[in-house]
């Protein structure tokens, strides 16, 4: 039996409704730890007062430049003596989940009795940095809590200046859009940077996600500084007899206004059954008897529109791999970035494809490493030194894919066209 | 503990073969296609014939290990023992037999999770940390999202909207929730508020100096000390500054208000990835429910719900009726503040004649 709790009438309005309520979840975790009830009642105290009271520090494990988060409280007596004692510190350990976060429960369970003997109890399944947060430890029990998920095999995630814990989504395992093995991926870019994860010694944070389609699961292009999103380069495949069930519960409007219609690049039309081309980069599937659809893989951008749409009668393509954009990021310092791409195609099959992705990354990140100023994200230091200059620092060529359009404002030295035309004709011609 | 006595880490990451449901190992990257039967429900079949279908069910993600041992329970009696994590904190439970659905559905819901966060539902809000953890929060997250969640409790539960719906919250303008459909983040509308006293000691003024987007921030002399001055006419009120300084206050209970930003989209389907976009600002912080929050959360969502054609997301939808309408239809005021003055935002103006009447 833990303390008397303290009186959260805030919080307790959080219990109300048919959600699974987290305060109740801490009330059950109070019930047996003096901490959580102090937590409670910081807690409280940020709900009566609209601020947050938990500062940073210096807490670490041997070994580990970061990945503990570490919280000290500011709520304090006149004597400067911390109002909830028991909650006086309250760090966070971040913990790499398993690719894709799939777990069996024994796991689970062992890394609730970690927590459990531990901290606080309390664990969020999972942070936005894709880490399972082992929410609230004293400075004291860092070291033994890490101690046991590290036996457990389990290893630290990045904080601070440093490669994050890298995300991928469900992918191979249990997707049909899934373009390449994302796990692995995941496992590869892990642990060729765990110095870089670990010891934080990077100009900004280095984010890695990993996302099988351009669904982007992971929300890739919007949030990391290496996105890695899976694609095909043949044509489309199709599945008559499912075009056909599909056909048959939707009908022709359907077809029309949800999924022709919606095709980006207008690469679908609606033919009659025997009039469709038989082109090389033409995928026909006849849907009845009469009519058929007909993809023009020259014009499709593989946006998987369609293919969510109608899954199974449409899907991606044999030749599948990557496209990798660099230098996406949230707002701070100058806006919101989009990462741009890179690389329109990679293939990865093969254990030495798969090397060379990673070889990249770390090409890319030396760069940025060397390039970057401080609190420098990629996506920054790409608009500060321009696509072009940044292309040449990892040794990728300029590809058309590149950019939505080509410049529309003259402020460009163009001096070197002729070197620049003969040099690009040598790289066609060699290729 | 001395050095010597130290356990040495052994760093690496895990396979994840070993945490895999057997079908998903058997059937891996050889998936054809899925089905929904149910809200809540995804069905994949495999080319070799195999099947497996998964339940996901809601969580409140902040979770006790009591809720993390149940729902090991619930995945062991009425599973097959093995779960995943949906980015948005929804747990799945992966079974071999369609008649293993209907009664792990009826125990997940029995025990308070619901099931849904399917296809075109309103799936759980991906959010932060808030005050019971992070340093630099304007608000709660946790609190925001268990409020929002509860109100739309049956959009999670069913598949009624044009196409899926993604929520985030976020305490601060950095914006860790990340981008989505309709996205909850705090907006202050005050310059810091300088403890001079503390600045010294605790802060490394260039690296301030350096943070703020508007070189509003110079160090300054204040009473003998050094300490940093902002010109408050230029101060943006991004909040940057205030975390590598807390003595740079941010936070107020009174001006730090919550803004609501719409139609971000992170996949590529139809359009290309899209931004969220600003459509209200000024709400009250008003823990611990924030019901004005969820008010003009619930009108655009249900807005949509009505107007919105299938496949369109959010960002589509707007794209189709155009912002005029989307202000109009959703009853929200459009202000100076939504016209973008910061690098680059002449792309977001109308250069055009296309008017919508």
């Amino acid at each position: 039996m833990a303390k008397q709790p303290h009186a959260t009438p805030l919080l307790d309005e959080l219990e109300k409704g048919p959600w699974p309520s987290f305060v109740t979840g801490l009330k059950r975790l109070a019930k047996d730890k003096d901490y959580v009830v102090d937590v409670l009642g910081h807690l409280e105290h940020s709900y009566k007062t609209r601020k947050g009271y938990w500062k940073g520090g210096t807490v670490g494990v041997i070994g580990y430049g970061g990945g503990v988060i570490p919280r000290f409280t500011e709520i304090k007596n006149e004597k400067g003596e911390p109002t909830f004692k028991d909650a006086a510190e309250f760090h966070t350990i971040r913990i790499m989940p398993p690719a894709g976060m799939h777990y069996d429960t024994n796991t689970l369970r062992q890394l609730c009795d970690i927590w459990e003997k531990f901290g606080s109890g309390l664990i969020a399944m999972h942070g936005q940095t894709g880490d399972i947060m082992m929410q609230g430890c004293t400075s004291e029990n860092v070291q033994p809590a890490w101690d046991e998920f590290n036996k457990m095999g389990f290893d630290m995630g990045g904080a601070g200046p440093s490669v994050r814990t890298v995300m991928s989504c469900v992918g191979a395992a249990r997707c049909e859009q899934s373009c390449f093995d994302e796990a692995k991926v995941n496992f590869n870019v892990t642990n060729r940077f765990l110095d870089d994860i670990h010891r934080p010694a990077l100009p900004y944070k280095f984010k890695f996600k990993i996302s099988g389609c351009a669904n982007d699961c992971m929300n890739a292009i919007q949030r990391s500084d290496m996105a890695i999103i899976g694609t095909w380069r043949d044509n489309m495949r199709s599945d008559e007899k499912m075009a056909r069930s599909w056909f048959a519960k939707h009908g022709v409007n359907e077809l029309v206004n949800d999924v022709i219609n919606l095709c980006p690049s207008r690469a679908i039309q609606l033919k009659d059954a025997g009039t469709v081309s038989k082109e090389a980069h033409i995928t026909a599937v006849q849907v009845s008897d009469s009519q058929a659809m007909e993809i023009d893989n020259k014009s499709c951008v593989r946006c998987m529109h369609c293919i969510n749409v109608m899954t199974g009668a449409l899907a991606a393509g044999k030749d599948k791999g990557t496209a990798i954009l660099i230098g996406g990021k949230s707002h701070l310092k100058i806006g919101a970035l989009m990462g741009t791409l890179v690389v329109p195609f990679m293939k990865l099959e093969t254990d030495e494809d798969h090397e060379k992705l990673v070889d990249l990354a770390q090409t890319v990140i030396d760069f940025f490493a060397e390039n970057a100023l401080e609190h420098e994200r990629t996506g920054e230091m790409i608009e500060r030194i321009g696509l072009a200059n940044f292309l040449e620092g990892i040794g990728l060529e300029v590809d058309a894919n590149m950019v939505s359009s080509p410049r529309s404002n003259p402020y460009v030295n163009t001096a070197d066209w002729d070197e620049e035309v003969a040099r690009m004709n040598a790289k066609k011609a060699a290729a | 503990m001395t050095q010597a006595q130290a356990r040495k880490p052994v760093e690496g990451f895990l396979d994840n073969k070993k945490f895999l449901h057997p079908k998903f190992v058997a059937n891996y990257g050889n998936w054809k296609c899925h089905d929904r039967p149910r809200p809540g429900v995804l069905h994949h079949v495999s080319h070799s014939g195999d099947e497996v279908w998964t339940v996901r069910a809601g969580t409140q993600r902040q979770m006790d290990h009591y809720t993390i041992r149940k729902l090991c329970d619930i995945a062991d009696k009425f599973a097959e023992g093995f779960v995943r994590f949906t980015i948005r904190s929804n747990i799945e439970f992966s079974v071999s037999a369609e008649a293993k659905v209907a009664p792990l559905i009826a125990e997940l819901e029995k025990n308070g999770f619901p099931v849904g966060g399917t296809g075109n539902s309103v799936s759980m809000v991906s959010h932060t940390q808030g005050w019971l953890h992070c340093d630099i929060p304007g608000t709660d997250a946790s609190g925001v999202v268990k409020s929002m969640m509860d109100s739309l409790y049956e959009e999670f539960k069913n598949e009624q909207m044009p196409n899926r719906v993604r929520l985030s919250t976020s305490c601060c303008e950095i914006n860790c929730g990340g981008q989505a459909d309709i996205a909850v983040i705090i907006q202050h509308t005050k310059p810091p508020k300088i403890n001079h006293e503390q600045v010294a000691n605790v802060c490394e003024r260039p690296t301030v100096v350096a943070r703020c987007p508007v070189a509003a921030i110079r160090p300054a002399l204040v009473n003998g000390r050094p300490s940093l001055e902002v010109d408050e006419k230029k101060c943006i009120c991004c909040g940057a500054c205030y975390p590598p300084c807390p003595p740079m206050q941010i936070n107020d209970p009174e001006h730090s208000k919550l803004a609501i930003w719409v139609g971000g989209k992170n996949s590529n389907a139809r359009s290309k990835p899209t931004f969220h976009k600003l459509v209200i600002s000024g709400l009250p912080n008003n823990a611990p429910r924030w019901p004005e929050v969820n008010e003009v959360v619930k009108k655009i969502l249900m807005t949509y719900k009505a107007d919105g054609r299938p496949w369109e997301r959010m960002a589509d939808w707007i794209d189709r009726i155009g912002w005029p309408r989307f202000f109009e239809k959703t009853g929200l005021p459009f202000t100076k503040y939504m016209i973008d003055d910061w690098r680059g935002g002449r792309a977001n103006l109308n250069a055009s004649a296309h008017i919508r009447f």
